[in-house]
């Protein structure tokens, strides 16, 4: 061993700026949890304005409680630890602060854009190309200075929290780069590369892996660091810690495909999904066991400690996100909660519980030891650990209840066989649930903005220490072997191997699970009557992606009896080759559209037209926001051609020459349906511009009324391109 | 009609998941069997690494 000890500081300003951006990110994410929360009880607090309504805020609040919340909480977590695990400062200063502006930047770009209705459309992945480069960029410049650090560590051994993050950093740089592919239309509108089934299998392979590898992987490296560091002692069994880490992310990369159980995805990749997710309960509670072990014979420092309640909280909650995540993989059970307000709960346990909590512990326990004081008010710190746990239980507890009832409404008979409930009426059944949920979020708030002031207090009455002084000696170049020689010993003395060894084995694990689905194109069944949307509907559909209807929309009738009844013939995955993105969503806050304009469902061009003005017109007690703008703007029409270059590009087969005729062709479109509002003119809602046929609701009428009608002939060719 | 198993089609896509849990086995085979290898030492002086 080389005795020399070398003197360096601990970088605490970088992690200063991650928890000031962790905690204000954190009350805007939640600010705008509860203004939707609030807008599905009182529609008015849509305010008729396109950047405030549900759909655009919906993806704001996802995108901000994980990328900005829960992201600079990551990074927050990660900087302070490896430092010390590595007993080194971060490699760059430089970097560290690019970092931490750069990731800035991108959130304040997200949040413009969304609101402003440029997205991708895709869940969670919604932001358009320039950011997703951004993000890109940003994560390699965190990539390389954590790779650094851990090069120059004067520490051998790497404490399994560090192999947390290196996972964590590898699978989201993968996850993110394909599931990003897109075709750049202008500046700020891309389709995805994938359409229908196959968009749907890489986005939610992306979509449960960034649950796995935002959500969990990093929260769990934090859980090993900080629960031994608050309590004192160390983790409980180090053995389980490392099984529990190799298990969670090799199961997690192959168990994406059951967010999708029962829609039009193979069952081969359904029940390998579900497989795997079953398999996913035994390291999950691992971990968690771990976790609360390490409490052993510690409660009374748990019942004193503020920090150390939050993170017991945090533990039992992953612990019951993981438990209900593999039941939901079920198929009879995700039969149920699929599309259902079940999901949400879930999602809640896990976000307000695990992700919440956890960050909050940190949060008390770091800011006193930065500023070198202790908690400004313990007793404050303790109401929020109180009014928390309350706001979960009335976020969690009414959703699970109308998930369930929306099931059992949606599927009930009469004893003459028909469906026992309109769609309304179960909208109508869910208004005291979403109130509760409402004041559940608002607690969560509060305490979350208690938070806020006890910590600025706590800053306020301390010093902050910048640069921590710390001391170790050198890591010895060569390293002498005693007897024989572990292979894992030689990858712990080896990070960048061993980050490389990761990459290889989560490469191919991954690819092994897409190869079957770039595959799947071509075996996908054509159906003859399938054709491309025409420009208007193309335009159409634009509109409805911008305006987030996916949000509360599905468009995927499952093949069960409740739905084939309510909204037509299930979907074939044939119906969905053109859709860049597909648009099957996630939650059914409103009906099925899939068959909005086939058989029973379709309507007329003059009823939707009012349904877009004010939704009660036609849907009495609906609390779907209005769209009063589309009404009265122009449809822009000057990337039409491109878009139509764009589709032939990803294979759509549009005529060559087809986008020098499109808008032509688009506007004939138009003036049919203009003609026949115009017939109906005296039953119309008229907005303020009156009727035009280049008003955007027109293209909007134009792509519902084409949705489900293409299987009207019936032919099917399984014949292969 | 029920959904089609479109990956079916595929010649071969059998050997995908095949390959697939192998390589998971193996790894994962591999890693517990260092774990279980490695000394109480080394085992104790990695889990303090936090709290020095
Ligand atoms: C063993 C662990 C877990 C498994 C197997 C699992 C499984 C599932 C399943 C089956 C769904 C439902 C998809 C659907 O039908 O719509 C789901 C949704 C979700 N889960 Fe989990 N879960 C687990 C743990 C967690 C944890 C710890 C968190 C959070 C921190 C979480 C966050 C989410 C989110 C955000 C969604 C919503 C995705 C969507 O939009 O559909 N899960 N999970
Ligand atoms: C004050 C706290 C919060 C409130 C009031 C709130 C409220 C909501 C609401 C109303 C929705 C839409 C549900 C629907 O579609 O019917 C939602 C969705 C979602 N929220 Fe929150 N939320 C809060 C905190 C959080 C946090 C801290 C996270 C993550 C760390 C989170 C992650 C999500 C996710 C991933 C979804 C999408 C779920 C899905 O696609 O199934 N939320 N939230």
């Amino acid at each position: 061993m080389n005795s020399t000890v070398e003197k360096f500081a601990y970088d605490n300003r970088i992690v200063k700026n991650f928890a000031i951006a962790t905690a204000l990110w954190g009350a805007v994410g939640m600010l705008v949890g509860v203004i939707i929360a609030l807008q599905l009880v009182f529609p008015a607090l849509n305010f008729d304005l396109a950047q405030t309504t549900y759909g655009r805020l919906r993806p704001l609040h996802t995108n901000a409680v994980i990328f900005a919340f829960v992201g600079n909480g990551i990074f927050m977590g990660v900087y302070y630890s490896l430092q010390r695990l590595c007993k080194a400062r971060m490699w760059s200063d430089r970097l560290s602060n690019i970092h931490f502006w750069g990731w800035q930047l991108i959130i304040v770009a997200a949040a413009l854009t969304l609101v402003f209705g440029y997205t991708t459309g895709k869940e969670y992945a919604e932001l358009e190309w320039p950011i997703d480069i951004m993000i890109t960029l940003i994560w390699v410049v965190f990539g390389l200075n954590m790779i650094m650090t851990i090069v120059q560590r004067r520490e051998r051994h790497l404490y399994v929290a560090i192999w947390f993050f290196i996972a964590t950093w590898v699978t989201v740089a993968m996850l993110h780069i394909v599931n990003s592919i897109e075709l750049p239309v202008s500046m700020l509108k891309s389709y995805s590369w994938y359409a229908g089934v196959q968009d749907a299998l890489v986005q939610w392979w992306y979509g449960h892996n960034a649950v796995a590898f935002f959500l969990t992987t990093p929260y769990l490296g934090l859980m090993y660091y900080f629960i031994p560091k608050a309590a004192n002692r160390p983790i409980y069994s180090y053995r389980l810690s490392i099984i529990h880490f190799w298990a969670l992310i090799f199961i997690y990369i192959w168990a994406g495909p059951h967010h999708l159980l029962y829609t039009a995805l193979p069952d081969w990749a359904q029940s390998l999904g579900v497989v795997f997710s079953i398999m996913l309960i035994a390291p999950s509670w691992g971990g968690m066991i771990n976790g609360l072990l390490t409490l052993r014979g510690a409660w009374d420092k748990v019942r004193e400690d503020v920090v150390l309640k939050f993170m017991v909280v945090a533990v039992t909650a992953y612990g019951m996100a993981t438990f209900e995540g593999p039941m939901l993989s079920l198929k009879s059970v995700n039969a149920i909660a699929h599309y259902t307000d079940w999901i949400v709960a879930h999602v809640h346990v896990g976000a307000l519980g695990w992700n919440g909590f956890l960050t909050f512990g940190v949060l008390y326990w770091l800011v006193p030891k930065m500023w070198r004081t202790s908690l400004w008010s313990k007793k404050m710190a303790s109401w929020h650990f109180w009014i928390g746990t309350l706001g979960i239980v009335l976020y969690a507890v009414p959703m699970y209840w109308a998930g369930w009832r929306q099931n059992e409404m949606l599927t009930q008979f009469t004893e003459d066989g028909r469906l026992q409930y309109q769609f309304l009426d179960v909208v109508n059944g869910m208004q005291g649930f979403y109130a509760l949920r409402s004041l559940g979020g608002t607690l969560y708030l509060i305490g979350a903005l208690m938070m806020i002031v006890n910590l600025y207090k706590t800053a306020k009455s301390g010093s902050f220490l910048a640069n921590e002084d710390a001391e170790a000696p050198a890591l010895a170049k060569s390293y002498s072997i005693h007897g024989k020689e572990h292979w894992h010993r030689w990858i712990e003395r080896k990070p960048v191997q061993m980050l490389a060894f990761s990459l290889v084995a989560v490469g191919i694990g991954g690819l092994l699970e897409m190869i079957p689905t770039f595959l799947i194109k071509d075996n996908i069944p054509t159906i003859t009557s399938v054709e491309p949307y025409t420009p208007l509907e193309l335009e159409g559909r634009d509109i409805y992606i911008r305006e987030g209807c996916y949000t509360c929309h599905s468009q995927m009738v499952r093949p069960f009896r409740a739905e084939t009844e309510r909204y037509g013939e299930y979907s074939k995955a044939g119906e969905f080759v053109y859709d860049h993105p597909f648009q099957w969503g996630s939650k059914r806050t409103g009906p099925d559209l899939a068959r909005e304009g086939y058989g029973n469902n379709k309507k007329s061009n003059a009823w939707h037209y009012n349904h877009m003005a004010d939704p009660t017109s036609t849907s009495p007690s609906s609390i779907m926001p209005r769209y009063p703008w589309l009404l009265t703007t122009d449809l822009d029409t000057s990337l039409t051609a491109s878009k139509i270059r764009a589709m032939q590009t990803m294979g759509v087969p549009y005529t060559s020459g087809y986008d020098l005729v499109a808008v032509a062709e688009m506007n004939k479109q138009a003036q049919i349906i203009y003609d026949d509002l115009l017939l109906q003119q005296d039953q119309i809602l008229i907005g303020e511009k009156g009727l035009s046929p280049n008003h955007e609701i027109i293209a909007l009428i134009a792509y519902l009324q084409r949705l489900g009608t293409d299987i009207e002939v019936k032919p099917i060719n399984t014949a292969q391109k | 009609m029920k959904f089609i198993n479109y990956l079916e089609s595929i010649a071969g896509v059998s050997i995908y998941p095949l390959i697939s849990m192998m390589l998971f086995m193996s790894v994962f085979a591999l890693a517990l069997w260092h774990v279980l290898r490695q000394s109480k030492e080394s085992i104790s002086e990695q889990k303090n690494l936090p709290l020095q």
